[in-house]
C-alpha cells in the first residue's frame, strides 16, 4: 500500500429496517462497522458468502443507500450533500445482473450516454455520439450496434455495455459488484482481463466484489474477507493466500480448487458446520463463533476488532 | 477435395471435415445483417395489429368517433330544432308539411331514426349523445392518466412514510361511493352554475360538471395503485440504481426510466377506464343526474324513450345499441391492448 489513498471508508454501517410485526421494525445489520482504504490505481477484492453484505457495502460507499453511520472520504473530502454531485461523476458501479442493470426500453447509445446527459458532459449531439462510439469501442462493442436494444445482446455483451456506461463519466473509482458471477466461465476470464486492461489504461481503482476467492485472486492487490456484515480479515493478496489466520478465511481458502494434485491431496477441505445465522439475530460477541471450530466461551462476550498480525495484515479474532 | 471419406457409421461421432470450412465472405455478410432492431412499443403494436377482434373494435370506435365529430357539423338538423308538426315520426317517415315540400320539388333530408316527442330529429340527438358519452370517456381517461400517474409515481418512488400516507388517502377515496358523491356535488354546485356567465358551463349543466369533478376526484385511484405497484418493482431494478449512481435526479429517473416502463399498465388501465366512465355517465343521465336538457346524452335519451316504450321501441333501441357498441368495443380493445402489451398476462 504505497499508493496515495483515494477512498477511505470509516466505521461504515448500514441497517435496513425490517418489519417484524405490526408497526414494529427491527434493524437488519447488513453492514456493521466496516473500515478500509483503497489506494489510487489499486484493486481491493471483497469476498464473502452470499448475503454477508458485500453489495450493501459497495452501494453504501457510493451513497446509493444512505449510510446509517460512518463516513466515506473520497480524495480527501468527506462525501456529503456538498460533494455528492462531483462524487457521483468520479465514482461508478458495475452490477452483478447484466439483465436487470440495463433498461429494456432504451437503446445502447442511450444507456451508455446516460451519465453524459445527466452530468451534461457533452455539449453537442455529435460530440455525445462520438463519445458513446469511443466508449463502446473500448469495451469491444461495434458502433453499428448502438441503435439496438439491450435485450438483443448476450449476457457477456450486456455486461460490457454496463462497463461502458460506468466508464462514461471518466470515473476514478469503480465498485464492481460481482461483475462476472452471472457469466459463463469462458467469458468470465475475458471480462476480468478487460477490467485489468481498463485499469492500466485509465488508472482506475476498484472495489472488486466476488463470492469466492478464486476470482478475486487474479485481479486484487489486497483482499478483504467479510462475514455477516463485518470484515474479519484484510491483507495483501499473496499474504492472505499464504498466511491466512482467521478461521473463516482458512475455511474459504480450503474450498479454492488447487491446480497442483500433490498439494491438493495434502490439503484437506474444511467444511463449515451449520448455517450462516440470520443477520436479524446476530450471535453475541464474535459473529463467526457459532460455526468456528476454535470458539471458546470468551468469544461470546466481546466482538473482536481488527488487529494487525503482520505488516498490512489485519484480522479480527480473539484466538490468535 | 477428392479424398475418399471413410464410410460413416450413423452412430459414430465422427465429424465431417466439410462442416469446419472457414465461412465465405457471403456467409459472413449474412450473419452481419441481423434482423431489424425492434423497440418494445413496435413489438406490442405488431401484436395488436394481429389481433383481429381488437382491430375490429378499434375500427368501430374510430368510425363512431368520426361520426360523432363530423356529422353534427354538416347535418341539416340540430339537436334543439323542434317541429311540432313532425312529432313521433318513424324512421324515414315524413311529416305532412315535409311531404308538401317534397311535392313542391324541394329536397328534404329524411329523419333516419325518426323524430321524438317534440319533433326533433332523433338521429342527430343520438349522435350528439354519443359525442357527450365519448367526451366523458376521453376526458375522464385523461384526468385519470395525469393524476394517477403522477400520484402513483411519487408514492412508489419515494416509498416509506410518504407512500404509507399517500396510499391511505387512496384507500379512503376508494371507499367513497361515486354515485352518492355525484348527487351531492351536483346539488351543491347547482347555484354556482346558474349564476355562471360561461356559456359552456351553463350548457353542460350542474350534473355534467359534477360528473367531471367526481371522475377527477375519484377515478384516478385505480390508476395510481397500478402505477405505484409497477414503480415499486421497477425501483428494485439495477438500472434505476445505475441512473442514481450517475447522478440523475428523482424526476429524471421517474420520467426516463419508470414511467416508460409503466406504459403497458397505463395504456391498459386507461382503456378500461373509458368504458366504465361512459357507463357511469349514461347511468347517471338515465336517472336524471347527468346532462341538463336540452342537451342529449345516450343515458337521458334511453330514459326519455321509456315512456313510449310500447309504441316506439326503436327510440330505446338506438341509444341503447350505441352504448352497448361503444362499451363493448372499448372493453374488447382493452383486452387486446393487455394481450399486446403484457403477453405474459395472456390467459
Ligand atoms: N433493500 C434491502 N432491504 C432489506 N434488507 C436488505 C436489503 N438489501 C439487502 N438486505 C439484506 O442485507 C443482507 C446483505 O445483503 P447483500 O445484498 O449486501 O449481500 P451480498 O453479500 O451482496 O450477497 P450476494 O452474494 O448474494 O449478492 C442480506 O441479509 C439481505 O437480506
Ligand atoms: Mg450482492
Amino acid at each position: 500500500m504505497n499508493e496515495p489513498v483515494l477512498v477511505e471508508v470509516k466505521n461504515l454501517k448500514r441497517y435496513f429496517p425490517v418489519n417484524t410485526g405490526f408497526l414494529r421494525t427491527t434493524p437488519l445489520k447488513a453492514v456493521d462497522d466496516v473500515s478500509f482504504t483503497i489506494g489510487r490505481g489499486e484493486t481491493l477484492g471483497l469476498v464473502g458468502e452470499s448475503g454477508c453484505g458485500k453489495s450493501t457495502v459497495g452501494r453504501t460507499i457510493l451513497h446509493l443507500y444512505k449510510p446509517t453511520a460512518g463516513e466515506v472520504i473520497f480524495d480527501g473530502k468527506t462525501v456529503g450533500p456538498g460533494t455528492i454531485k462531483e462524487f457521483r461523476r468520479r465514482a461508478q458501479i458495475v452490477f452483478q445482473d447484466p439483465y436487470s442493470s440495463l433498461n429494456p426500453r432504451l437503446t445502447v447509445a442511450d444507456i451508455v450516454g446516460e451519465p453524459l446527459d445527466v452530468n451534461k458532459l457533452c455539449k453537442t449531439r455529435k460530440e455525445r455520439t462520438e463519445r458513446v462510439r469511443e466508449l463502446l469501442a473500448t469495451v469491444g462493442i461495434s458502433s453499428e450496434q448502438m441503435t439496438r436494444y439491450a435485450h438483443e445482446f448476450s449476457g457477456g455483451q450486456r455486461q460490457r455495455i454496463g462497463i461502458a456506461r460506468a466508464l462514461a463519466s471518466r470515473p476514478e473509482f469503480i465498485v464492481c459488484d460481482e461483475p462476472v458471477s452471472a457469466l459463463d466461465v469462458s467469458i468470465q476470464a475475458q471480462v476480468v482481463n478487460m477490467f485489468e486492461d481498463l485499469q492500466s489504461q485509465f488508472g482506475l481503482s476498484y472495489l472488486f466484489i466476488a463470492h469466492d476467492l478464486s476470482v478475486v485472486k487474479h485481479i486484487s492487490s489486497r483482499i478483504a474477507v467479510m462475514y455477516l456484515g463485518h470484515i474479519v480479515e484484510i491483507a495483501g493478496a499473496n499474504e492472505l493466500y499464504r498466511h491466512a489466520v482467521h478461521p473463516y478465511t482458512v475455511s474459504l481458502l480450503s474450498a479454492v480448487p488447487v491446480p497442483d494434485p500433490e498439494r491438493a491431496r495434502a490439503s484437506h477441505r474444511i467444511v463449515l458446520e451449520g448455517d450462516v445465522p440470520s443477520p436479524l439475530h446476530m450471535p453475541s460477541g464474535c459473529p463467526f463463533r457459532t460455526r468456528c471450530s476454535r470458539a471458546t466461551a470468551k468469544c461470546a462476550e466481546s466482538c473482536p476488532q481488527l488487529e494487525e498480525v503482520a505488516p498490512g495484515h489485519m484480522a479480527a479474532c480473539l484466538e490468535l | 477435395m477428392d479424398t475418399v471419406k471413410p464410410k460413416k457409421n450413423p452412430f459414430s461421432l465422427q465429424l465431417d471435415p466439410e462442416l469446419f470450412k472457414p465461412a465465405s465472405d457471403e456467409e459472413k455478410a449474412q450473419v452481419v445483417t441481423q434482423r431489424e432492431s425492434v423497440s418494445f412499443m413496435r413489438d406490442a403494436m405488431r401484436r395488436l395489429v394481429h389481433n383481429r377482434m381488437a382491430m375490429v373494435c378499434l375500427v368501430i370506435l374510430v368510425v363512431i368517433t368520426l361520426i360523432a365529430i363530423i356529422v353534427p357539423m354538416i347535418y341539416p338538423y340540430t339537436y334543439t330544432q323542434q317541429d311540432v308538426t313532425a312529432k313521433y315520426l318513424r324512421p324515414f317517415q315524413y311529416s305532412a308539411k315535409e311531404q308538401a315540400r317534397i311535392a313542391a320539388g324541394q329536397k328534404v333530408f329524411p329523419h333516419i331514426m325518426g323524430t321524438d316527442n317534440l319533433g326533433r330529429d332523433y338521429a342527430i340527438r343520438v349522435i350528439y349523445g354519443t359525442r357527450i358519452s365519448l367526451m366523458v370517456g376521453f376526458i375522464s381517461a385523461l384526468i385519470v392518466v395525469i393524476i394517477g400517474i403522477l400520484y402513483g409515481a411519487i408514492s412508489g418512488y419515494f416509498g416509506g412514510r410518504v407512500d404509507l400516507i399517500m396510499m391511505r388517502i387512496v384507500d379512503i377515496i376508494y371507499s367513497l361511493p361515486d354515485v352518492l358523491i355525484v348527487i351531492l356535488l351536483s346539488v351543491a354546485i347547482k347555484d354556482f352554475i346558474s349564476t355562471s356567465k360561461n356559456d359552456l358551463i351553463v350548457r353542460l349543466g350542474a350534473g355534467m360538471i359534477s360528473i367531471f369533478i367526481v371522475f377527477g376526484l375519484l377515478y384516478w385511484v385505480g390508476m395510481a395503485r397500478q402505477v405505484r405497484g409497477q414503480i415499486l418493482s421497477i425501483k428494485e431494478q439495477e438500472y434505476v440504481m445505475a441512473s442514481k449512481a450517475a447522478g440523475a435526479s428523482a424526476m429524471y429517473i421517474i420520467f426516463k426510466h419508470m414511467i416508460p416502463n409503466c406504459i403497458s399498465v397505463i395504456i391498459i388501465t386507461a382503456a378500461m377506464q373509458i368504458p366504465s366512465a361512459i357507463f357511469t355517465e349514461s347511468f347517471l343521465s338515465f336517472v336524471g343526474m347527468g346532462v341538463s336538457i336540452p342537451m342529449p346524452s345516450l343515458g337521458s335519451l334511453a330514459s326519455d324513450a321509456r315512456s313510449g316504450l310500447t309504441s316506439y321501441p326503436y327510440m330505446l333501441l338506438f341509444p341503447a345499441l350505441t352504448i352497448f357498441l361503444i362499451v363493448l368495443s372499448f372493453n374488447l380493445l382493452g383486452n387486446g391492448l393487455r394481450d399486446a402489451f403484457d403477453p405474459k398476462l395472456r390467459s
